[in-house]
C-alpha cells in the first residue's frame, strides 16, 4: 500500500477493505432485487397459467357435440296430409311426433308412458325445429324415410364427455340405469357420434344447453363494437387534435386535461347508468340493442382513445411542425399532411386497446338491458342482442351443468378475439414504430 | 404576397434593403429576449447573425417568417417591414408570407416521405404546379440548385430520412426553394453537420446568394466571414456592432464585439 500512495490526500483508495465491503453489499443488493423481480414474474406467470389452464380444460368440450343418428319418416299424413306444401302448413306441422316415432321405432319395446317421455329425452328437445327446417328447405324430403343426426340430450351429452361417471348410484346422478341402457344399445348401432361441435359457433342462445351457440352474442358484439368504434374515434381523435394542436394552454384546456383523465378512471357501472338515463329515458332508443349499448360504451372508450391519441400526437417532433409551416402550410394543413398520418400507428394501437376494453365490457350493459335471454341473431344494430361477455354471465348464471362447459368455451373465443386485437395492436406499432 | 409589395421601397443610402426591422422587441411570457433591435437586410446579400448562446439572434430571425407566432405566450413589438410593408400587420396571411420568406432549420428535418415529395410539397399546398409535367419541373430544378439532383436522380422515389446529413440538409434547401422564395432564413444550418457537409452546403449558400436574399444564424465565426457580406453581432437580446463582415471582423469598433470575435467569451 505504501508505495501505491496517493499522490494526493484527497483521492480515494480503490483497494481499502471499506470499499470492497461496500462492493459487495452493492452486488448483494442488486441480486436480491433481481430474485424479487424473477419472483413478481413467475409468480404472474403462474396465475396466468393456472386461469388458461382450468378455462381450457373446463371449455374444450364445449367444442365438442354428441349427436345420435335416427331414421325420421317424413310421413305426409302428419306433415301435410292435403297436399298443398303450403309454407304455412309445413312450418305447424308437429314435428315432434316425427321424433318420438323415431325414437319408438327404435326401440319398440318400451311401452309406458313414463319411460316414454324419458326415451324422448335422449334427443334434444330442439330436435323438432331440426326437422322442421329441414323440410322448409327441402320439401321433396316428404313421404321419406332419411337418417338424420340429431343434437343428444345435455345430460346425454355430458354422460358422452365423462362429466356423469356411470359409477355412482344411479339416485346420484341425472341420467338414469334405462337411459345407460338405450344409450349402449344405440351406440353399439353405431348411431352415437361425437363431433366438432358447429352449432356452438352458428346458433343464438337457447335454454337447451346443447342447441345453444354463441354466434349471437358474436354479431351483437361487432355491431356494438362498430357503435362503439364509429363514435368514439373519430370524436376521440378530433379531440386529440384540438387539444394538442389549436387550443391555447390555459386554465380552461387544463381543466378539460384534468377531466379526461378523471373520466377514463370512471367505473364503468357509472356510464351505465348514465346510458340508461340518457339514451333509453331521455332520447327513447330501443332497450337491448347494440346501438345503445355501442353509445355507452363509446363514452367509456373515449378517454382512453383520447389519451392514447394525444401521446402519440405529442411524440411527433416539432421539427416536423416547424418544417411543414416554414414552407407556408396552414396549421391545419399541418396537422393532416403530417402529425396525424405520422401519429396514425400510435392512434391506432391506443383505439384497438381500447376497442378490446370495451369488447370484455360487461357492467354498463346489464344497465342497458342487454342481458335479456335473445335467441335470434340480430340482424341490426335496433336489434335486441346480446354481447359475448354478457352472454358468459348468462350461461354461468344457468343451473344446467352442460352450461359449464359453453361458459367455458365462451370464455375461449372472447379470450381468442381479445389476444387477436392486442396482436393487430402490437403489430401495428411494431410495423410503424419510428426513430427520429 | 401582393399586398406586401404596396408601398414604396425605402432608399437606403448605400444598397437596397430588402428587410428593415424598426425596434423589434420580443417577449416570451415576462421574459424580454429582443430588445429594440433594428437592422437593414440588404437584397441579394448574405447577412449573417452571429452572438453567443441565448443573445436573440435566431429570436430575431424566426420574427422574420412569424415563426414566433408558433410559440405560446410569445410577443413581438416593432416593426419589420418587408419591401415596406409590415408583416406583423393584421392583414398579412403568415401563410403568404412564409411562402415568401422561405426557412431552414438546425436539424436537418426532411418529412418522412420520398425526397419527390418533400420537395414538391411546398408547391402542392401552394398551387405553384398545374400539373404532374409542371411539378417534376420544380422538383427537378429546385433539386439542381440545391445541388443534389446529380445524387438523388435515380432514387427520387426512396425516403428523404434515408439520405446522409448533409444530403438532408440539402434537401430542405431544395424543399424550400420550391415555394419560390424571395428570402431564405437559415438558422444554424450547419450545426449538425460534419466538416465535408459543411463546405458543401456553405457553397451551396455562396451560390444562392445571386437570387435570393440570404439571412444566416451561426455559431461559427469562420462562416460568417467566408460566406456573409453583412455581419450583426448580438449579445443579450441587442444588436451591439452590425457592418459589412469583412470590416465587423478586421476592426470591430465595440470592444464586447472583439472580445468575441477573438474568442474571449461566447
Amino acid at each position: 500500500m505504501t508505495d501505491m500512495a496517493p499522490t494526493s490526500s484527497s483521492a480515494k483508495s480503490w483497494d481499502s477493505d471499506e470499499t470492497r465491503a461496500n462492493l459487495k453489499r452493492r452486488h448483494r443488493s442488486e441480486k436480491r432485487f433481481r430474485v424479487l423481480g424473477l419472483t413478481a414474474i413467475f409468480i404472474a406467470l403462474t396465475l396466468l397459467a393456472i386461469l388458461i389452464i382450468s378455462i381450457a380444460g373446463k371449455g374444450a368440450t364445449a367444442f365438442i357435440q354428441t349427436t345420435i343418428s335416427l331414421d325420421v319418416t317424413f310421413a305426409e299424413q302428419k306433415i301435410d296430409p292435403k297436399g298443398t306444401r303450403d309454407q304455412e302448413v309445413l312450418r305447424g306441422a308437429s314435428y315432434g311426433s316425427l321424433v318420438r316415432e323415431a325414437l319408438r321405432a327404435e326401440f319398440p319395446e318400451v311401452k309406458s308412458r313414463k319411460d316414454l317421455r324419458v326415451l324422448f329425452n335422449l334427443v334434444s328437445n330442439g330436435s323438432p325445429n331440426k326437422l322442421r327446417k329441414m323440410v322448409m328447405e327441402n320439401p321433396e324430403l316428404i313421404g321419406q324415410t332419411v337418417r338424420v343426426q340429431f343434437a343428444a340430450s345435455d345430460d346425454i351429452d355430458m354422460f358422452t364427455k365423462g362429466y356423469i361417471p356411470r359409477d355412482v348410484p344411479e339416485d346420484d346422478r341425472r341420467v338414469k340405469d334405462k337411459e345407460i341402457a338405450w344409450y349402449d344399445q344405440l351406440a353399439e348401432k353405431g348411431m352415437v357420434e361425437t363431433r366438432f361441435n358447429s352449432d356452438f359457433f352458428t346458433s343464438g342462445d337457447s335454454r337447451e344447453p346443447e342447441i345453444a351457440g354463441i354466434w349471437g352474442a358474436i354479431v351483437g358484439s361487432f355491431y356494438t363494437l362498430f357503435i362503439t368504434f364509429m363514435i368514439s374515434f373519430p370524436v376521440g381523435v378530433m379531440s386529440a387534435i384540438y387539444l394538442e394542436e389549436f387550443a391555447p394552454k390555459n386554465k380552461f384546456t387544463d381543466i378539460v386535461e384534468v377531466n379526461i383523465n378523471n373520466l377514463a378512471a370512471v367505473p364503468s357501472i357509472v356510464f351505465g347508468l348514465l346510458g340508461l338515463a340518457l339514451f333509453l329515458n331521455v332520447a327513447h332508443l330501443p332497450r337491448s340493442a347494440p346501438v345503445v349499448g355501442g353509445l355507452t360504451l363509446a363514452l367509456m372508450t373515449l378517454p382512453t382513445i383520447i389519451i392514447a391519441a394525444r401521446a402519440s400526437i405529442r411524440a411527433i417532433p416539432d421539427s416536423i411542425r416547424d418544417a411543414a409551416l416554414g414552407l407556408g402550410a396552414s396549421r391545419q394543413q399541418m396537422v393532416f399532411h403530417h402529425v396525424l398520418p405520422l401519429s396514425m400507428p400510435g392512434i391506432m394501437t391506443g383505439t384497438i386497446i381500447g376497442l378490446s376494453q370495451a369488447l370484455g365490457e360487461t357492467a354498463p350493459l346489464l344497465m342497458i338491458g342487454m342481458v335479456a335471454f335473445i335467441v335470434d341473431i340480430p340482424g341490426g344494430v335496433t336489434d335486441p342482442a346480446t354481447v359475448l361477455p354478457v352472454q358468459i354471465f348468462l350461461w354461468a348464471d344457468s343451473p344446467e351443468r352442460a352450461f359449464v362447459e359453453k361458459t367455458s368455451g365462451a370464455i375461449i373465443v372472447l379470450l381468442g378475439f381479445l389476444v387477436f386485437m392486442n396482436a393487430v395492436a402490437v403489430m401495428l406499432r411494431k410495423k410503424f414504430e419510428r426513430r427520429w | 404576397m401582393q399586398m406586401l409589395a404596396e408601398v414604396d421601397t425605402p432608399v437606403e443610402n448605400e444598397e437596397k434593403a430588402i428587410i428593415s426591422a424598426r425596434d423589434v422587441s420580443v417577449f416570451y411570457g415576462d421574459k424580454q429576449a429582443l430588445n429594440k433591435v433594428s437592422l437593414e437586410i440588404p437584397v441579394n446579400k448574405i447577412t449573417s447573425l452571429i452572438g453567443p448562446s441565448g443573445c436573440g439572434k435566431s429570436t430575431f430571425l424566426r420574427c422574420l417568417n412569424r415563426m414566433n407566432d408558433t410559440v405560446e405566450g410569445c410577443r413581438v413589438e416593432g416593426k419589420i417591414l418587408l419591401d415596406g410593408a409590415d408583416i406583423y400587420d393584421a392583414k398579412v396571411d403568415e401563410v403568404l408570407l412564409r411562402a415568401r420568406v422561405g426557412m431552414v432549420f438546425q436539424k436537418p428535418n426532411p418529412f418522412p416521405k420520398s425526397i419527390y415529395d418533400n420537395v414538391a410539397y411546398g408547391p402542392r399546398i401552394h398551387g405553384l404546379a398545374h400539373n404532374k409535367d409542371e411539378l417534376d419541373d420544380i422538383v427537378l430544378t429546385s433539386l439542381e440548385k440545391a445541388g443534389l439532383l446529380k445524387e438523388v436522380r435515380d432514387r427520387l422515389n426512396s425516403t428523404g430520412t434515408g439520405l446522409s446529413g448533409g444530403q438532408q440538409q440539402r434537401l430542405c434547401i431544395a424543399r424550400a426553394l420550391a415555394v419560390q422564395p424571395d428570402i431564405i432564413l437559415m438558422d444554424e444550418p450547419c450545426s449538425a453537420l460534419d466538416p465535408i457537409a459543411t463546405a458543401k452546403v456553405e457553397e451551396l449558400i455562396e451560390e444562392l446568394r445571386e437570387n435570393y436574399t440570404i439571412i444566416i444564424v451561426t455559431h461559427s465565426m469562420q462562416q460568417a466571414a467566408r460566406i456573409s457580406q453583412k455581419t450583426a453581432f448580438f449579445h443579450l437580446g441587442e444588436i451591439v456592432e452590425v457592418g459589412d463582415t469583412e470590416q465587423l471582423f478586421t476592426s470591430p469598433k465595440d470592444e464586447r464585439t472583439q472580445g468575441y470575435i477573438t474568442g474571449r467569451f461566447g
